[in-house]
């Protein structure tokens, strides 16, 4: 556990210099970079693409999260029972399409930019959530539910307190899965001239510098392993909380 | 004859066998009966290498069984378990011909084994050989589980509490018709369970493991009458005792001459049926009668007699 | 009589609001027309596309396809209902396109609109629907799959939709489009066999050895996270340093861009659903059934073939499954790194803003990947060894 703790803190570290202060890593990169081309990616600050690379992701997946557990929330009452065959439907076929095609997909209709990106980020991940979350309120152990309608808890009561806190973990494998799709679609996202940390990598496959290319990446890659990561601790610590 | 030579096993440094041994006779039912824990488990897979012991060793008929490869060893030994263990992809007959599959068996030879397995088990072959074990109930699911272990005619069964996952009429009636069909084939079992009363119902000979160590290895009237320590004792019931040894013997073993009122009762009946009938109807005396033609009476003098612990 | 009847008559929700959408989809510009294949078209609604001898008949079908999709007890209705939806909204497409490029010049353009591909999705979704409710054997439903393909081929194939603006780009690079298929398809499959390839042995291993488990599937995991153009990208200075250091790698054309890193960005990804799947395949036996097998004399070997992999199959299946359909989706990427296939229309058509290029990349990899998925999921359904309980 503690060899894991002191690699988590050198992927962090490693990752903040390499946004923050990029020319430290110039003679690693020097190598990949063309003859005399530039080495380090400098037409935009990394750290600003970062923050709206994140800044995307995280608004999509806040909008998918709170939309999809509210659908899921209303099929799986009674009165929404009718709408669960769809729905599973839905989410079985909307998540057969590949998220590049949904942004190519949305360009058509929204134009270029950031707009088409978040909504694509949105609309792909509303799935995977929307998919957990009824999973998540539709495999709740009977004998607690039972009970609780035996403690007299009212509907809602019954949702707040016991449902969606039990449903929770599911709900959060939900959410890390979309996250985890939506850092990668948001990095395709610049082509179609969102402002991501993708455009570092594209822009190092326009101009055949291996340099730019391997940067982004790397950076990318850092951060979508890292946010796993701590999505999954988080995870574990509510299955542990629930289960001592 | 399986002769178990002080049979150790170890795991990280606690013992869970603890140098047993003990001789069992072709042809009988072992009962090893114990608490969770008591290595009783751990001694059965021992015989067919499941688990390898420590030190010690199993001899069947005379042949060491560490000399034998584990597979072929396996292959001449029925294993049946709680729940049966019936592979669920596989039909009834499948499942029971798998060790003649395994030991090569031509086809035409395997079926007809089946069908006398199934046979023997009162289900018909027409209606069960293509089932699969979902289709059946839990009983059926167990009776397939017997006869797959019996499928190639082993040398010895043996079996861990295979009776532990019915409920008890299904139970009761399993259990009669293992002793059937034990006394049919002759075979030679040793059982696990941690039933006492089933030990006693079926066993020749009874033997109680307790923290890995065999404390008492005898007859149920043995288990019931001298038990060996306090805890056999504990086992064997504590104040049940007396109606526990009445449950071993038929009446016809204390019949005597004479006549009396009432409904009669089958020679075969046991004891502590017999006193249930004695103490319900009010009565001192019952006829009883074999095969239909009236053979004496038995009194409740008599099955107190019986019933009375050593002194 | 009468309660029977008003059940049957019952109306579905979903099929309410579907209808709802389908409606206001109707509102919507069913076709644009535009100048040329560049500019922003003017949309038409569905009754502007022709004269009432085109409109009327295919207004009829999809109407009456929506009304259809109503009834909640009669999901063959629903069925048929959104087959007729579906025949309305080709026939539109097919039968009015070709006046409305009459006389409106050489570069002129007409493409499917916005309520085109609502009143698509709308009445896949009746469909999907109604097929659900009908829960159709594994026989039918690949029957049903090859009529809709063979339907969409006659209609492509006799050339209905040829004045669409999206074929006159396909009939302008059929070769290219071919040579992107085949690409595609090779990519997606082939980087998928080779995963197989290893993953079904590692899978064993990882099963028996807990502690290589404990290694690989986190790190495989891992892989999966990275984002899949950092993926592909990190994959060109690898597989650069690769052929530089080994002329053998470069002679077997083994190169920094291209088809090379593309290959192996697709196999490091599938390997996760692969091996994992593997696993959990190989775990679903049932303890005592195992315990029974080897108390039986079967040897590891004869376990694996007889029990463990029987029993198994349909988890090991879906996890192909996955990594299939998300092979043929990420294939796309390969487009940007010079690997081919569709992504290579998909990434013109964005810098050309050309959104009949897009969609001729983008539409055939989703219909590739729900084809992929349907067929799967037979199979998967096709493998299971057990029956399902008698009842």
């Amino acid at each position: 556990m503690k060899l894991a703790m002191i690699f988590r803190t050198a992927l962090v570290a490693l990752l903040l210099a390499l946004v923050i202060k990029p020319i430290w890593f110039t003679w690693a990169f020097a190598p990949l970079a063309p003859e005399k081309g530039p080495i380090i990616y400098e037409r935009a600050s990394l750290l600003s693409l970062s923050l709206s690379h994140l800044g995307l992701v995280s608004l999509a997946s806040v909008a998918a999260t709170l939309v999809a557990v509210t659908l899921a929330i209303l099929v799986t009452r009674p009165a929404g029972a009718a709408f669960l065959p769809l729905s599973r439907t839905i989410t079985n076929m909307g998540q057969t399409f590949p998220p590049v095609a949904v942004l190519a997909l949305a360009v058509p209709a929204l134009g270029f930019g950031t707009g088409p990106t978040l909504v694509a980020l949105f609309l792909y991940g509303l799935l995977p959530i929307f998919e957990n979350a009824i999973t998540g309120f539709s495999t709740l152990p009977p004998a607690t539910m039972e009970a609780a309608r035996g403690l007299g808890l009212s509907r809602w009561q019954r949702l707040i307190r016991v449902e969606i806190p039990l449903a929770l973990p599911v709900i959060l494998t939900g959410i890390r899965l979309s996250v985890v799709i939506a850092l990668g679609t948001a990095t395709i996202g610049s082509t179609v001239a969102a402002r991501t940390l993708g455009e570092v990598i594209i822009a190092g496959l326009l101009t055949h510098n291996t340099a730019y290319v391997l940067q982004g990446g790397l950076i990318v890659g850092l951060f979508a392993v890292l946010i796993y990561d701590a999505l999954v601790q988080l995870e574990a610590m509510l299955v542990n909380k629930y289960s001592a | 004859m399986i002769e178990i030579d002080k049979i150790s096993k170890t795991y990280d440094g606690v013992t869970a066998v603890d140098e047993v041994s003990m001789v069992v006779d072709t042809a009988t039912i072992t009962v090893i009966v114990g608490t969770s824990g008591s290595g009783k488990t751990t001694l059965l897979r021992m015989i067919n290498r499941l688990v390898e012991p420590s030190s010690g060793e199993v001899r069947i008929n005379g042949e060491a069984t560490h000399t034998v490869a584990k597979t072929s060893l396996r292959r001449r030994i029925g294993y049946a378990i709680q729940g049966h263990g019936l592979f669920p992809h596989y039909t009834v007959a499948r499942n029971i011909g798998t060790v003649p599959t395994l030991l090569d068996w031509s086809q035409e030879k395997i079926d007809t084994r089946v069908d006398e397995l199934l046979d023997l088990f009162s289900m018909q072959p027409d209606k069960f050989r293509d089932r699969y074990p979902a289709e059946l109930s839990g009983g059926q699911q167990q009776r397939v589980g017997v006869a797959r272990a019996l499928a190639s005619r082993p040398d010895l069964l043996l079996m861990d509490e295979p009776f532990g996952a019915l409920d008890p009429i299904i139970r009761a009636h399993a259990q009669k018709d293992l002793r059937h069909i034990q006394r049919t084939l002759g075979s030679t079992i040793m059982l696990v369970t941690h039933d006492m009363e089933e030990a006693i119902q079926l066993g020749d000979r009874v033997a109680v493991m307790d923290a890995g160590r065999l404390v008492q290895y005898g007859t149920p009237a043995e288990i019931i009458q001298q038990p060996a320590t306090e805890f056999v004792a504990k086992m064997a019931g504590g104040v049940e005792r007396p109606l526990r040894l009445l449950s071993l013997y038929p009446v016809s073993d204390i019949i005597e001459e004479g006549t009396a009122e009432g409904e009669p009762l089958d020679a075969n009946t046991c004891l502590r049926d017999a006193l249930s009938i004695c103490l319900w109807s009010g009565r001192d005396v019952l006829p009883v009668v074999n095969e239909g033609v009236p053979a004496g009476r038995v009194t409740l003098a008599a099955i107190r007699a019986r019933a009375e612990g050593p002194t | 009589m009468k309660s029977v009847r008003a059940a049957e008559l019952r109306l579905s929700l979903p099929g309410l609001l579907l209808a709802a959408l389908g409606f206001l989809a109707l509102l919507a510009p069913f076709m644009t027309l535009a100048a040329n294949r560049i500019v922003a078209g003017e949309g038409l609604t569905a009754w502007h596309l022709a004269g009432p001898d085109v409109t009327l008949p295919g207004l009829i079908a999809i109407v009456s396809g929506l009304i259809l999709g109503l009834f909640a007890a009669w999901p063959k209705a629903r069925l048929i209902g959104a087959t007729l939806g579906l025949a309305g909204i080709v026939w539109l497409l097919s039968q009015s396109a070709s006046p409305l490029l009459e006389g409106a010049g050489e570069y002129a353009r007409v493409s499917p609109g916005l309520g085109f591909w609502c009143l698509l999705a709308v009445l896949m979704l009746v469909m999907a629907d109604a097929i659900t409710s009908l829960s159709p054997g594994p026989r039918t439903r690949i029957a049903l799959l090859a009529s809709m393909l063979g339907l969409l081929a006659i209609v492509l194939g006799t050339g209905l939709l040829s004045d669409l603006s999206i074929m006159q780009e396909y009939a302008s690079r059929k070769d290219a489009f071919h040579a992107a298929a085949l690409r595609h398809l090779t990519l997606a499959f082939g980087s998928l066999a080779s995963a197989t390839a290893i993953g079904i042995p590692l899978g064993i291993l990882c099963y028996h050895g807990p502690r290589l488990r404990k290694i690989a599937l986190p790190v495989l995991s891992f892989l999966q996270t990275i984002p899949s153009l950092a993926m592909f990208g990190i994959m060109i200075p690898l597989l650069g340093w690769v052929a530089n250091s080994y002329p053998a790698a470069k002679a077997m054309g083994i190169a920094g861009v291209g088809f090379a890193p593309a290959f192996l960005a697709l196999l490091l990804y599938s390997l996760l659903p692969v091996v994992a799947n593997m696993v959990a395949g190989l775990q679903s036996t049932p303890e005592k059934a195992r315990d029974a097998a080897r108390g039986m004399g079967m040897t590891t070997w004869q376990l694996l073939m007889r029990v463990e992999l029987p029993l198994g199959l349909p988890v090991i299946l879906a996890g192909l499954r996955i990594a299939l359909v998300q092979n043929i989706g990420l294939a796309v990427i390969a487009g940007l790194i010079g690997g081919g296939g569709f992504g290579t229309f998909v990434f013109q058509g964005l810098n050309q803003t050309a959104t009949d290029l897009i969609l001729l990349g983008a539409l055939p990899t989703v219909a590739l990947a729900l084809t992929a998925a349907i067929l799967m999921d037979v199979l998967v359904e096709l493998t299971n060894p057990t029956p399902r309980k008698a009842s």
